[in-house]
């Protein structure tokens, strides 16, 4: 039983590590399929988490909070947007500038208004989204597998959680349902066709980009207001990275996204579990190995060795109209 | 029938009465301006289209057809002029504007997404509301009924990506007539056509036109204006010469009016006098980078003192043909033959093999190819011998050596402005060109291999160009011309090839064969379907003379 | 009718980035102001801090070191097409080689160490950039993402060696052990005392010719011709003869190589052993260098020289208006890299229109411009 505890603990912990994944994957699923790199995902995320630790700090709201990570990150994507879109920049190198934006202004304005080593008050009560418990989740604790599998791994996590994962299908339906998603992809794989319908392509665009910045921001208040009790310097540590590894390791699709992002998220928990943790057999795992490991794959991926990933065919590329 | 279509009809029933124009004119276009850069595009342009008519409008590459039909379907915006649909006055802001007009195009590239089903294409754009699948059903019923209407079978639910060249233009044009156009622009629609999907676009846009459709059919083929239009336009350098009915003219005055005056082609040269092969390739099949097959088992020869034109229809497996026999990519089988000896290709670096083997390269399109237009001209006159000891010794780049290289160029072709230090991109498409002869010839090779050497040339570089490569065959040298323009084969070439899908489909005297023969070799209309070996055999004998 | 012309030169190479660079700095003005700080004070600040008195200036010269093989390494790669994101991962990976070098011949001398270390270093740095190369030329992987990847592999794998392989036993500290002796970079301040404890050492030497080095690279060899002929048009390239898939691995290795100098600068000029991150993020300032310097040595030069005044004047102003934190630098160059690389039609646009109408004023009588190509 002890074995069995130590699993549903695990993927709880996976649970609570994918949601920044996911939200922040669903976010570039968005961008790059209307043919918006963005590898500044990490900086939007951070940017957000930012904003909505202090707006909750301030007000004592987690929701205000929200709504201020949300402005805060759109913000941020509208620059990304106005440079790639607008003025015809390089995609990579706007997102490069956004991520160094992000992880400057969120730990000098830090330190600046709360003086605490770019830190934001310690949150409590209202301020955090926290958990709720679904009904019976006490009584049926004790009943045996059914009932941890219940009460500790689908209740008791915040609502962001349960968001979370309900964006997945959202996102399937808008993509492939609707006739935003229809304009949406066919603006990253054939822009001039989308012009020639009459749809204006950069309008589309910009509209994917801000979906991006919102799920960016979402993302990144889950991680202040949700995850942690506060914003600390650099607290995505990465996440916005391994985000984009499972947007492509998931080729650009929404359900896969789930999957790659529970993979991902898995992965971390288990570096963090096995810290120092003997494995019978291969004796003691690196931990460092298992954190490294989405990369890898990404890496192998895209390299081709298993399958093959393709993203979107206008990925990347400004559209212009007259010559 | 759609609620666009319904409006459609309301408008071609003609309540508008114009102020301007005869009310019969489904499009009327006054004074048209457009200029792209330097570039005067359109010089104001007056065009009167006829309702139920189907209006070709030919002219050479860059005279301005697709400019003005791109400002008609509001994907530019002229600068002046005045524009008339169904006899009133519009301006067209942009393309959703035009389709409401009941404009639709068919584009020279299909504007499809690739991976999406035809349904999600011909809907894109035109969908009725926020969900999709209304608009999916509604769209399925409607392409049944087209289908039956127009012979416009396609299967809705397949992917762009899966149909062929022919099914993509077909839904393309389903694309404009779910739209509701009734009045439909085809820019170059057989350019990449078979025969046979050719003849059958001809057919359905025959049943369009009796069902009071209005076509403008953009093309340079004569041909073509000839078999369905009812009235054509000629244009040149951007400028609308002359509006006749087909009926009252004939290919040689179109022809004419097309390109100003009669330009004699006929070069001055002698005999030939070919001596050793230099080039020999057999059975040689090459695929594209999307793995379908281009070049499908061709063989000849080129003999050192001769030039071998070798004709045909773009997109015949021709590019692909020069890419093999240059190095730039590998052949799927047979053989290249250099001089007696076999050339095998295996790295990505075939192209310096074959330079080293004295086989000279100008390249069918020269920007894209010949030239890297961002750097200086003195660069660009040793691209692809950038390792010979001549511009430096080992592994360095002797500036100087390559800049009196340059120099020399500049000096001997006549390449203006006079200036080494000049971007590839700021100089004309005929010193462009110039720039690529000059540094492919001046090597003095043994085999010199020439894609489309004058596409997009003016006039007088044109004969200086042609006389250059005439000099190269008197020097001895074994060239091998490629060129989409009869004409041009006709007048430099001592043997002809016809090229068609991907195989050698006849040869032919330049000095006895009539154009006409030419055309039914090129379009593929062969007296005999004789198998490829053959011919090779009647090539063999040929050339054994 | 007026005609967008190309940029003269001097404005293209002198009048656009100047006008990028003073908007983002004029932005990074404004952020001090919200902090609640007087901009030009910060300005005098660290304009002293990076240049008024020797010690400042040493620092501003080391930092600047590693901004040049930062800004060199990206560089390279840009000029042969590839976006190289991996410098950091690469320098990262580069502290393997220098650092157990010069341990193992910490007794010798250090003009035999440096050579051996820079060799293991641009081998290691080397092979981190080879291998993101090798699977863009031959499996078509892009480069952006695997050399992000690489990065955060390279972490990885440097907290694994640190941790279990290289630390010592009476260390907590996951860090090497240290080199004493000969394994140190010669400090210039031990000749020349005027830049008192800053850590500037002979590798500041080596950036500079690396500098050189990499002009008569690219613009002096065969090589160097076929790196920019494929970055320019890949295609032509490819008609040249030129082998696209060798010039990226190639390219790619070259810069990572250039990147793992900056572990001799950073492992054995100032920290004396291998500790964890000790390439700071230079490997990343090394985009903003190498975009600001247009792909340029002396542009890469005067770049590198900016954001070695930046992070010891900096440096200087965390200390003075502790308000403005190190953090400051970050943000200035997220705008320069904004402003000078993403946003760079900001101002180019309306330069084009506003030469373009000087032209037509003077060419109005003559209404048949010479027909150019399509661009």
């Amino acid at each position: 039983m002890e074995l069995f505890d130590s699993l549903i603990l695990l993927l709880d912990s996976t649970v609570r590590l994918t949601v920044p994944l996911l939200l922040a994957c669903l976010a570039g699923l968005y961008s790059e399929r209307a043919g918006i790199f963005d590898i500044g995902l990490e900086g939007k995320m951070l940017a957000g988490a930012f904003g909505a630790a202090v707006v909750a700090a301030l007000t004592g709201s987690a929701w205000l909070g929200l709504f201020a990570g949300i402005g805060v990150s759109v913000a941020m994507a509208l620059v990304h947007g106005v440079a790639s879109i607008t003025f015809r920049g390089n995609q990579i190198i706007s997102g490069v500038a956004i991520n160094f934006l992000a992880a400057g202004l969120t730990t000098l304005l830090g330190q600046t208004w709360f003086r605490q080593g770019g830190r934001t008050p310690q949150l409590n009560g209202d301020a955090r989204f926290n958990g709720f418990d679904f009904p019976f989740a006490d009584q049926l604790a004790e009943v045996p597998v059914v009932g941890s599998i219940y009460s500790e791994l689908l209740s008791g996590h915040n609502v962001l959680v349960y968001a979370a994962f309900f964006a997945v299908p959202i996102t399937y339906f808008v993509l492939f349902r609707t006739r935003f998603g229809l304009r949406l992809r066919a603006s990253g794989e054939n822009p001039k066709a989308v012009d020639t319908a009459g749809v204006n392509v950069n309008m589309m665009r910009f509209k994917a980009v801000l979906i991006t910045g919102i799920l960016c921001g979402i993302a990144g208040a889950y991680l202040s207001t949700g995850m942690s009790s506060g914003f600390v310097k650099d607290m995505t540590a990465g996440r916005g990275f391994i985000a984009l590894a499972a947007l492509i390791f998931a080729k650009w699709m929404p359900v896969p996204a789930l999957y790659a992002c529970l993979l991902f998220g898995f992965l971390s928990a288990l570096g963090n579990f096995m810290q120092g943790a003997e494995l019978p057999i291969i004796g003691e795992v690196p931990v460092q190995l298992v954190q490294a490991l989405p990369y890898i794959l990404t890496v192998v991926l895209l390299a081709g060795f298993i399958g093959k990933a393709v993203g979107p065919k206008a990925g990347g590329i400004p559209y212009v109209k007259e010559r | 029938m759609t609620d666009k279509s319904q409006a459609n009809e309301q408008r071609s029933s003609g309540t508008a009465v114009s102020q301007n124009a005869a009310p019969q004119l489904a499009i009327e276009l006054a004074g048209i301006n457009k200029h792209f850069g330097p570039v005067h595009a359109n010089k104001d342009i007056d065009l009167k289209v006829t309702r139920g008519t189907v209006h070709g409008i030919v002219g050479e590459n860059g005279a301005g057809k697709t400019t003005l039909m791109s400002i008609l379907y509001g994907f530019y915006t002229a600068e002046t002029g005045r524009i008339f649909v169904d006899g009133k006055e519009v301006t067209i802001k942009d393309s959703s504007h035009a389709l409401e007009l009941g404009i639709g195009m068919v584009h020279q590239h299909f504007m499809l997404v690739d991976n999406f089903t035809v349904l999600e294409n011909v809907i894109l754009g035109a969908e009725d509301d926020a969900l999709l699948q209304p608009s999916l059903d509604k769209a399925r019923k409607v392409l049944a009924q087209l289908a039956r209407d127009y012979e416009l079978e396609v299967d809705p639910d397949a992917l762009i990506e899966d149909l062929s060249v022919g099914g993509q233009q077909r839904v393309e044009i389903l694309k404009a007539l779910y739209r509701g156009a009734e009045i439909l622009i085809l820019d170059e629609p057989t350019g990449v056509l078979t025969p046979s999907e050719a003849d059958h676009l001809f057919k359905v846009l025959e049943t369009l036109r009796k069902q009071g459709k209005t076509i403008l059919l953009i093309t340079h083929k004569l041909r073509e204006i000839m078999a369905i239009t009812d009235d054509v336009s000629v244009m040149r350098q951007g400028a609308m010469v002359k509006t006749l009915e087909t009926k009252n003219t004939d290919p040689a005055e179109l022809a004419e009016l097309m390109v100003g005056r009669r330009v004699l082609l006929r070069v001055d040269k002698g005999p030939s006098n070919p001596g050793d092969v230099k080039l020999e390739v057999r059975d040689l099949v090459v695929k594209d980078d999307m793995d379908i097959t281009r070049v499908k088992g061709i063989n000849f020869e080129v003999r050192a003192g001769e030039i071998v034109g070798i004709a045909g229809v773009s997109g015949n497996g021709q590019s692909d043909m020069l890419e093999a026999i240059t190095g730039m990519r590998k052949a799927d089988s047979g053989q290249l033959i250099v001089k007696g000896k076999e050339v095998v290709i295996k790295g990505d670096d075939g192209a310096a093999k074959l330079r080293d083997m004295s086989v000279a390269h100008v390249p069918e399109d020269r920007q894209e190819l010949g030239l890297v237009v961002t750097f200086e001209q003195w660069e660009n006159a040793i691209l692809g011998y950038q390792d010979d000891d001549k511009y430096g010794k080992g592994a360095f780049l002797s500036i100087p050596a390559a800049r009196e290289e340059a120099n020399r160029h500049i000096e001997k072709y006549d390449i203006r402005p006079a200036n080494n230090r000049l971007k590839a991109a700021n100089f004309s498409g005929g010193n462009q060109q110039k720039i690529v002869l000059a540094r492919e010839m001046s090597r003095n090779p043994d085999v010199l291999v020439v894609g489309q050497p004058t596409r997009g040339v003016d006039i007088g570089a044109i004969e200086f160009i042609h006389n250059q490569i005439v000099a190269m065959r008197d020097a001895g040298k074994a060239v091998l011309l490629v060129s989409v323009e009869l004409d041009e084969i006709r007048s430099l070439a001592d043997r002809i090839l016809v090229m068609f899908d991907g195989h050698i489909v006849g040869e032919a005297d330049p000095a006895t064969a009539t154009e006409a023969e030419l055309g039914l070799l090129m379009a593929g209309v062969s007296a005999d379907n004789a198998p490829e070996s053959d011919k090779r055999e009647a090539n063999n004998k040929e050339s054994a003379k | 009718m007026i005609v967008r012309k190309p940029l003269p030169r001097w404005a293209d190479l002198i009048l656009v980035p100047f006008l990028n660079l003073t908007l983002a700095f004029l932005i990074s003005g404004l952020v001090v102001l919200i902090i609640g700080e007087n901009p030009i004070e910060a300005v005098k600040i660290l304009l002293f801090g990076a240049f008024g008195y020797g010690e400042g200036l040493g620092y501003t010269l080391h930092f600047a070191t590693n901004f040049i093989f930062a800004g060199l390494a990206f560089s390279i790669a840009s000029h042969a097409g590839q976006f190289n994101i991996g410098a950091e991962g690469q320098a990262y990976v580069a502290g393997l080689g220098a650092i157990l070098v010069a341990l193992a011949l910490d007794q010798t001398h250090w003009l035999l160490v440096m050579p051996l270390a820079m060799i293991a270093s641009a081998a290691i740095g080397g092979f981190w950039g080879f291998v993101p190369g090798y699977l863009a030329a031959k499996r078509g992987s892009h480069v952006v993402i695997t050399t992000i990847m690489f990065n955060f592999i390279a972490s990885a794998f440097m907290v694994y060696m640190l941790n279990r392989v290289l630390k010592q036993s009476d260390n907590m500290a996951p860090e090497s052990a240290t080199v004493v002796n000969a394994g140190r970079m010669p400090q210039l301040r031990e000749w020349w005392d005027y830049f008192g404890y800053s850590p500037l050492n002979v590798m500041f030497f080596v950036a500079v010719a690396a500098l050189i080095a990499a002009y008569i690279l690219l613009w002096r060899t065969e090589l160097g011709y076929k790196i920019r002929t494929m970055g320019q048009n890949p295609s032509a390239a490819h008609y040249a003869g030129i082998s696209n898939s060798a010039i990226v691995m190639i390219a790619m290795t070259i810069s990572g190589a250039v990147a793992g100098m900056i572990a001799l600068n950073e492992v054995l000029g100032v920290q004396n052993r291998l500790v964890l991150d000790f390439v700071f993020g230079y490997g990343f300032v090394g985009i903003a260098v190498g975009l600001m310097g247009r792909n340029h040595p002396i542009g890469i030069a005067l770049a590198a020289l900016l954001f070695g005044a930046l992070y010891q004047g900096g440096q200087e102003l965390a200390f003075m208006m502790p308000a403005v934190t190190r953090e400051m630098i970050l943000v200035i160059q997220a705008l320069v890299i904004l402003f000078t690389g993403a946003m760079e039609g900001l101002f180019r646009r309306p330069l084009e229109m506003m030469f373009g109408m000087l032209e037509f004023s003077k060419s109005e009588k003559s209404d048949d411009a010479p027909a150019s190509s399509k661009s």
